[in-house]
């Protein structure tokens, strides 16, 4: 396990690059997902307002 | 023609948000599976490297980042040709979906190129000709989005970030040659080349997969954003508010990770 997470001497290197693009990717699916659902609400508080 | 068309560009819309709404929750999952698949394949059973030792194993999140920085731009591009010459709204919303997902995979391509550049060539950092013409792509991204931010107008913004885009067509052939035209630091390409690729198939089949679970999560996000932005624009549409009332949309916006 320790010799898995060292990399052969290039842990920091190897695991910084795979938790950068982790971090990123992540990020670009929650705002995504955030937007569409925050456009969602929007659309049904609308159809409540023009429904009263 | 002129009766036709902006029913046709309501179709497309509304076609396209059923089309999502169907293939999302599938696609989550799917991509969701490849990526695990990909990553302990490159992670746990892929070979160590007689050169570089583990280091090398950067390349299968360094590599596909940067084929998608460049894939997410050819189809940005696309979609505002056929914008520009049909007026096609539906590829408006879709380029515009792209932009800030293209940006990530460029910002990924160069951190993790960075990062494996250090222990291997001894430098974070050069101006090199594949290093610099990928940081002019990062830019291309934040300039398309900085001028959709700058115009209010809608037809006039659509047109210009167009026209934008297309003019920063002419990198990407930069970027890919980039290895060719100039002997500066980076190594030329293994894998998209005329001969077959010079990298052993048990370090390529993993590669191959994160560029495919890349491919589907770049596809996943930019149908749900586009989705979220069609939602804007047809907020008052019937069909959308017949939706709305049906109680059919997903609310949950899809899975995934």
């Amino acid at each position: 396990m320790i010799e898995f997470l060292n990399m052969g001497g290039y842990g920091a290197y190897v695991w910084s690059a795979y938790g950068i693009g982790f971090v990123v990717l992540l990020a670009n699916v929650r705002s995504a997902r955030a937007y569409y659902r925050k456009q969602l609400a929007r659309a049904i508080a609308r159809r409540q307002d023009s429904n009263t | 023609m002129r009766i036709w068309l902006p029913l046709q560009r309501l179709v497309s819309a509304r076609y396209f948000f059923e089309f999502s709404s169907r293939i999302l929750p599938w696609l989550g999952w799917v991509t969701l599976l490849i990526l695990l698949t990909g990553l302990g394949w490159g992670l746990f059973y892929a070979p160590t490297d007689y050169q570089q030792g583990e280091s090398y194993r950067i390349i299968f999140i360094h590599v596909p980042s940067a084929w998608m920085s460049m894939f997410a731009y050819m189809v940005m591009a696309g979609c505002s040709a056929i914008f520009l010459i049909w007026r096609i709204r539906i590829m408006d919303l879709f380029a515009t979906s792209t932009a800030p997902i293209g940006a990530s995979f460029t910002l990924i391509a160069l951190a993790t190129g960075s990062l494996w550049g250090r222990p291997m060539w001894g430098t974070y950092w050069v101006w090199d000709a594949r290093l610099t013409s990928e940081l002019i792509l990062l830019f291309l991204y934040f300039g398309v989005m900085a001028l959709r931010a700058a115009i209010d107008e809608p037809r006039r913004q659509g047109r210009a970030v167009a026209l934008l885009t297309l003019l920063g067509v002419v990198n990407i052939p930069v970027i890919h040659f980039s290895v060719e035209w100039w002997n500066t630091l980076h190594q030329p390409a293994s894998i998209t080349k005329a001969a077959a690729p010079s990298i052993h198939l048990s370090m390529l089949i993993p590669l191959l997969l994160m560029a495919l679970g890349f491919t589907l999560l770049y596809l996943y996000m930019a149908l749900q954003r586009t989705q979220g932005a069609i939602i804007e624009q047809e907020i008052d549409s019937t069909w959308l508010q017949e939706r709305l009332s049906n109680n059919t949309i997903e609310t949950e916006g899809g899975t995934g990770k």
